[in-house]
């Protein structure tokens, strides 16, 4: 009797897993932790361009897409500040890039970004991605969207994709510093336990074919 | 034969319980804010998921978006257009707004006003979203906007931007489907 009304039971809660799913989503490209990132030539609001190969020093890199439009980069602004502030002495500074195409929304536009830094004082390099050519190699899909990457023989490896912490909107409610965590275990040679995280984002701005 | 009558009777409740309709709407709301007439019901995560995962007929369109996302603002006429096109069946628009809780009545209630959105719009304020994200489906990244077409028995995630006609050719797809 026991078995029937497990049995019973068991019917019904497998009708409700087998609901059908079906996910139309794009095939995901870019970056898995692993991967190995090129490195690239994008044009900083100084007007210099900018490479990773330039950093002789450096242990590795904080790669985040970011803009100026974006109420969730806007509100992580501070914070990067603060991240560059205390990784670049050890080792691993910071290189945003702003992946839009400014067709789509003139606040991202070059000048704009000459502006968005000069009024924030970014401590760190605000790299243009002219013809969108770098983000999707990445696989980046929103701002902001972090990649920490350690330098190894082979290139920059990744080491660590996703959010700076779990608050983007409200610094208030952060619990969990997911980057700075990271980038704690590289520099101390341990292991990284969270490796990906997801927040919510502005998707990245592509003119439409 | 007594306890086989018992268990009879608890098999019988059982599956009652499964077939009784659920909570019907939703006064599950975390709390409503409120500009003038307008008021907005704000949702934690859980909440959220009772309110779309509701095991009746109808299909629902949940679409994530923010009053300061173009290509969501760009989007939103489909969705409430779709609701006024189908609005003989068994259809709920819901839009799930991810402005910051502090901006609801600054920028998300007037701009519910000036659009004359018709649709319900509630407001999503859920901690650890590298939690709730995955929850909503695995393949989201978390950009917007996003949009989720379900009903009891199918569920289509998809991380783009709509026209009229690809939002009405995966509803009725999904409404078609056993």
């Amino acid at each position: 009797m026991r078995y029937l009304l497990l049995l019973i039971a068991t019917l019904f809660i497998t009708n409700g897993d087998a609901l059908a799913q079906k996910n139309k989503k794009r095939k995901k490209t870019g970056y898995k932790i692993g991967s190995i990132a090129t490195d690239f030539s994008l044009k900083n609001v100084d007007g210099k361009m900018v490479s990773m190969k330039d950093y002789d020093e450096a242990k590795g890199f904080i790669i985040c897409f970011t803009c100026n439009h974006c109420p969730f980069s806007i509100a992580n602004e501070s914070r990067l500040i603060y991240i560059d502030g205390k990784y670049k002495k050890l080792g691993y500074p910071l290189i945003a890039i702003n992946p839009n195409d400014p067709a789509v929304n003139e606040d991202d536009s070059y000048e704009k970004m000459i502006e968005r830094a000069n009024e924030k004082g970014f401590t760190f390099p605000y790299l243009f991605d002219e013809g969108q050519k770098i983000f999707p190699q990445y696989g980046a899909t929103k701002t902001p969207h972090i990649y920490l990457l350690q330098k190894t023989k082979k290139g920059p490896q990744v080491k660590y994709i996703g959010s700076i912490d779990n608050s983007a909107r409200d610094i208030e409610e952060v619990t969990e510093r997911y980057l700075e965590d990271a980038l704690d275990a590289l520099i101390k040679g341990g292991k990284i336990k969270i490796t990906e995280t997801k927040a919510i984002g502005c998707s990245i701005k592509v003119q439409k074919p | 034969m007594h306890t086989m009558k018992t268990q009879l009777l608890f098999i019988f409740l059982l599956s009652l319980a499964f077939l009784l309709p659920q909570k019907t709407n939703a006064q599950v709301a975390k709390k409503i804010l409120a500009a003038g007439d307008k008021k907005i019901a704000i949702y934690d995560f859980n909440n959220f998921e009772k309110r779309v995962n509701q095991k009746n007929d109808t299909t629902y369109i949940v679409n994530f978006w923010a009053t300061w996302c173009i290509p969501c603002v760009q989007e939103l006429p489909y969705f409430e257009q779709l609701q006024e096109k189908y609005k003989s069946e068994k259809i709920k628009v819901i839009l799930v707004s991810l402005d910051f809780p502090k901006q609801v009545e600054k920028s998300l209630i007037p701009f519910i006003k000036k659009k004359k959105l018709t649709s319900e719009v509630i407001l999503l304020d859920a901690k650890n979203p590298n939690a709730w994200i995955n929850k909503v489906d695995p393949s989201w990244s978390g950009a917007l906007p996003a949009t989720l077409i379900l009903n009891k028995k199918h569920r289509y995630f998809f991380e783009k931007s709509f026209n009229f006609e690809e939002l009405e050719n995966e509803y009725l797809e999904l409404t078609k489907r056993d």
